[in-house]
């Protein structure tokens, strides 16, 4: 089964992410904040995270750069999921090593689409 | 819906188009029918066939026959055929003609485009294949709103966001409020031309690509052999026809046939290892 982390301060949209996940068969594990998701992901790295941008404590952008620089054999696919939807808060998570990027309101078949293209689905 | 309405309603719209609705089809016609009754304050679809019964409206029976059409589209559908538009087709093509010859794609039945702009990235992004080959895109569909649609190049961010991966809206889009509208490099590959599938295509000149795609599936036999007979007519020798993930040439066409080893594609029967597909 494959694993991913859902990142996102509003615990009803990793609800959502999470029932979504689980009938495309992941198993997910939930972080609140960008520092919770990189404790999460030292302490195991997931096949893929999907990760909100405004958070408390640390930021989604934050956190990707953080997650980059860990020094681990395997990095996660990033998908990020936020309703930052302009096109320089994409072009910067993309330098940042994000692979795909959602606008939110996002729908379940977006989500899966995106899987498909980054090769998860 | 009374009977003899379905049956007037259906047979206009099958001569008009091609689409055949079979009568457990009445909810789509009364679906799609009734906004456009009330739009032209007629007080339900009965009041519509009265009305099409005593004029001859054409603009009436377009808008009656367009609203019956079905235009969902996505970018890269099923991905598939454009994958191998990249690693089987093009590099082929190009391998078997001379570099002046231009490269002639058909998108028919476009909907709103996507396919076309979809055909016309994957030809950007594959530009050292194609060493500066001339090419031409025509996308034609026989809905006016979907050509207008798709001549504008204007998404939305829900319709960017199926299919179309991130790296290449960020490439060939510019966003413009809650849209996101398509680059005047990709708008000027394609010609969007309005053109009825059930009519000569000759008048469109010759092919090396034909994709024909999720339009199949509204005709029946008669007609769906009427259009691939048509297509292969304007199909170049060595060229190739694509069709939907559902829909397949097979029991319809004696000079078409399925390119060994490349599910979905097909070439005229006989150009075997001329072809561009072989
Ligand atoms: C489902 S869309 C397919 C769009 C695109 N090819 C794709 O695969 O995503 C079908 C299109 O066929 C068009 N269509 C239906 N009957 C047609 C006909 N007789 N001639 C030309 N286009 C037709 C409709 O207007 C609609 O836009």
């Amino acid at each position: 089964m494959r694993t991913c982390l859902i990142v996102d301060d509003s615990r009803v949209v990793r609800t959502v992410a999470r029932r979504i996940l689980e009938e495309l068969q992941f198993s997910s594990r939930e972080a609140g904040d960008g520092q919770a998701a990189l404790a999460a992901c030292q302490e195991e790295i997931p096949d893929f995270v999907l990760l909100d941008w405004n958070m408390p404590v640390m930021n989604g952008l934050d956190f990707l750069r953080a997650l980059r620089q860990l020094p681990s054999v395997r990095q996660p696919i990033v998908i990020f999921c936020t309703t930052e939807n302009d096109i320089n808060h994409i072009q910067q998570a993309i330098e940042a090593g994000a692979d795909e990027y959602i606008m939110k309101p996002f729908a379940s078949d977006v989500l899966q689409a995106k899987l498909v293209q980054v090769g998860l689905l | 819906m009374q009977a003899a309405d379905f049956q007037f309603l259906s047979a206009l719209i099958k001569e008009r188009s091609g689409i055949a609705l079979s009568s457990d089809k009445t909810y789509l016609l009364e679906n799609r029918l009734g906004p456009l009754a009330a739009q032209r304050r007629l007080n339900d679809i009965a009041g519509l066939v009265a009305q099409m019964r005593s004029v001859r409206d054409e603009e009436l029976i377009r808008d009656v026959v367009e609203a019956m059409t079905t235009n969902e589209s996505l970018f890269f559908r099923d991905g598939k055929p454009f994958e191998l538009l990249r690693t089987v087709i093009l590099p082929r093509i190009v391998a078997a003609r001379p570099k002046e010859r231009p490269l002639r794609i058909w998108s028919a039945a476009c909907s709103s485009g996507q396919e076309a702009y979809s055909i016309a990235i994957t030809l950007l992004e594959e530009e050292g294949l194609l060493a500066g080959r001339p090419v031409e895109i025509v996308a034609t569909d026989i809905a006016t709103s979907m050509l207008i649609k798709a001549k504008a190049g204007v998404y939305s961010q829900f319709e960017v966001q199926r299919g179309l991966p991130i790296r290449l809206l960020l490439k060939y889009f510019a966003q413009k409020g809650t849209n996101w509208e398509i680059a005047p490099r990709l708008r000027s590959m394609v010609s969007f031309r309005q053109h009825n599938m059930l009519g000569e295509c000759a008048g469109l000149g010759r092919f090396d690509i034909v994709f024909c795609r999720n339009v199949l599936i509204y005709f029946d036999e008669p007609t769906k052999k009427g259009v691939i007979e048509r297509i292969a007519q304007v199909l170049a020798p060595d060229g190739v026809l694509l069709l939907g993930a559902v829909e397949t040439i097979i029991g319809l066409s004696t000079r078409l046939e399925i390119v060994p080893g490349a599910a979905g594609i097909y070439r005229p029967v006989g150009s075997g290892p001329r072809a561009a597909v072989a």
